[in-house]
């Protein structure tokens, strides 16, 4: 669906996109994670033909982008560094221009375009109230709206729940998950790691313009070979399983081991207690970390 | 996408404040002149004032002559400069081009609803300085026509019929689209250079300033007649008898050929611009 090759980006010294090798397949939830200042919405605005790259290449539903972004967009919705909307007009009357300004469509079934893509993004008893007086929620929401006028195959979202309350949150994520269901591929940006974890199956990780990272979530969620014990006894745990604890915390040691079943037949069969017991896996967070290297506003004095 | 501009341009109170404020100085002016009857001598205060009191049905075109140096021009370049950056700002921009909306088209749209602001304020004008001369002036000559004012035709006593006045009237109202149209390719092309309106319309008005005031410098005699305000008032012209073309012809060549060289630089700017904001 989305292919670059060494995609890079300067505004006059910054590097704000720095060779991207980005791959995004058919029906993914693909989420691009770094922190402000990373170059996200650089690179969705570059894979949109808004922004014209310095170097490398951009493939985009099987066709080069910018050269044939025209072709390609009719089939893309997208939402980028915030919605956009004419402040004195209400929100059906600017997703009524936005329909009738981009080619296909028809007229006639204009208004029910319309109704559909409130509705589904949880507006549909909006009045005649100008965009002005929405809340910054109320405008993403409609932000998306628009993104979802056509019905695209591919969304690109960047930053979607920006402005949005948990409930709101919550409530995106799970019509997202219903378009992704349908066979719409869903790649969005945030900054926000809990995001990313809860909605993608593939991250792509950005620091400082550089993809880091990009894999498929359950890969990088891989079992790290220790177990999580939770015993009211833990000293008995330390001494039955001598050597193989790695590391205690309170009620809770991490034991070096494969396989719970086996782990938790053997303390039971020795009469210890046990509370808890899983597998433990890589956190995301965990993960990211050791991508990074620091945090990108961070500012450190020179020498 | 034009028929999408047009309907932004009239859904938009601003638009209609513009052309009331337009219409609204020819109406104070006529207002003191009835009140007073003092008129401005000829040739002096504004060409045809003089005129309209002894002639009511001239008064639009005397009420063009009071729009057009400054206040028609003013309200051309701010809505023109706010026509790319305003919607950059705003961040419409970016999401009327993923529409998708070419960028060629966008600019074409932009245009045509500049010409039809332009024809709108005009008209309106027209229209309502039509009505305030005949009813505070009232027409003095019958069915027999209109007497041209001395101080324009520098021919006494020569009269035009209605449809005569009407057909001048149209001519000045396509002559003085297409200086404000000149007005507009530089605001419009200064827009797609910077994302602030404001910059782009203090610009354009810099540069009409500046000409205006190089034409009445005669140092600056050798570049006169490439100036963009020369011929503003050429439609005057319109308004003798026989209609004198030379002036008028310059002045839609002067313009034209702005606008040709401003669109295609407002064009090529765009559409290798980085919309990233
Ligand atoms: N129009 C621009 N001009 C100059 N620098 C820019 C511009 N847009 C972005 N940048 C710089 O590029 C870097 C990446 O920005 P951005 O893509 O907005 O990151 P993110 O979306 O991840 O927060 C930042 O350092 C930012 O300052
Ligand atoms: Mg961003």
């Amino acid at each position: 669906m989305i292919i670059t090759h060494d995609l890079t980006k300067r505004y006059g010294r910054t590097v704000a996109v720095d060779s991207v090798e980005l791959e995004v397949r058919e029906g993914d939830r693909y989420g691009l994670l770094g922190p402000n200042g990373s170059g996200k919405t650089t690179l969705v605005r570059m894979l949109l033909g808004l922004v014209f790259a310095t170097r490398g290449e951009i493939e985009v539903l099987g066709r080069p982008v910018p050269k044939r972004i025209q072709e390609v967009l009719p089939s893309i919705g997208a939402l980028v560094e915030g919605p956009g909307a004419y402040p004195h007009l209400s929100g059906r009357v600017n997703l009524t221009l936005f329909d009738a300004a981009g080619a296909g469509g028809r007229r006639k079934d204009r208004r029910q375009r319309v109704s559909d893509a409130l509705e589904r993004v949880g507006l549909a008893g909006i009045d005649r109230r100008p965009v002005r007086n929405y809340s910054l929620g109320m405008r993403q929401r409609l932000g998306l709206a628009g993104a979802l006028l056509r019905q695209p195959q591919l969304l690109i979202l960047d930053e979607p729940t920006n402005g949005l309350d948990p409930r709101g949150i919550r409530e995106i994520r799970d019509l997202l998950d219903e378009l992704n269901r349908e066979g719409t591929t869903v790649f969005l940006s945030s900054h926000l790691l809990a995001e990313i974890d809860a909605f993608c199956t593939r991250v792509g990780v950005m620091d400082r313009g550089r993809l880091v990272l990009q894999e498929d979530l359950s890969s990088l969620r891989a079992p790290t070979g220790r177990v999580t014990v939770g015993s009211p006894t833990p000293e008995r745990v330390v001494a039955l399983l001598d050597g193989r604890v790695e590391h205690r915390d309170g009620e809770v040691l991490t034991v070096r081991h494969d396989d719970p079943g086996a782990l938790n037949a053997e303390l039971v069969a020795a009469g210890v207690t046990v509370t808890a017991i899983a597998t433990e896996r890589r956190t995301l967070e965990q993960v990211v970390l050791d991508a990074t290297t620091t945090s990108s506003d961070r500012v450190e004095a020179a020498g | 996408m034009i028929g999408v501009e047009l309907a932004k341009l009239f859904r938009r109170p601003r638009t209609y404040v513009i052309a009331a404020l337009l219409c609204a100085l020819p109406l104070t002016v006529a207002i003191f002149l009835a009140t007073t009857r003092i008129p401005p001598p000829p040739g002096q205060g504004g060409a045809f004032l003089s005129a309209v009191l002894s002639n009511g049905a001239l008064y639009p075109a005397a009420a063009m002559a009071l729009v057009l140096p400054v206040f028609l021009p003013v309200s051309v370049a701010v809505l023109a400069g706010d026509a790319v950056a305003g919607e950059a700002s705003a961040g419409t921009l970016r999401y009327l081009l993923i529409r998708p909306v070419s960028r060629s088209r966008l600019l074409v749209a932009k245009l045509i609803s500049l010409v039809a602001f332009v024809l709108f304020a005009i008209v309106s004008v027209l229209v309502t300085s039509y009505l305030t001369g005949i009813l505070l002036f009232g027409v003095s000559t019958s069915s027999a026509g209109v007497a041209l004012p001395p101080d324009v035709t520098s021919l006494s006593g020569v009269t035009i019929s209605p449809a005569g006045l009407a057909l001048r009237l149209l001519g000045t109202v396509a002559y003085i689209v297409i200086s404000m149209l000149g007005v507009a390719a530089i605001a419009l092309f200064l827009s797609t250079v910077t994302d602030s309106s404001l910059g782009a319309a203090m610009g354009a008005l810099a540069v009409l300033v500046t000409s205006q005031v190089l034409v009445t410098l005669d140092a600056a005699a050798a570049i006169r007649p490439y100036l963009p305000t020369r011929y503003w008032l050429a439609w005057v012209d319109f308004f003798r008898d026989p209609v004198l073309w030379r002036d008028i012809e310059r002045g839609a060549g002067i313009q034209l050929v702005y606008l040709a060289v401003l669109l295609g630089a407002a064009w090529a700017n765009f559409l290798t611009k980085d919309v990233a904001n």
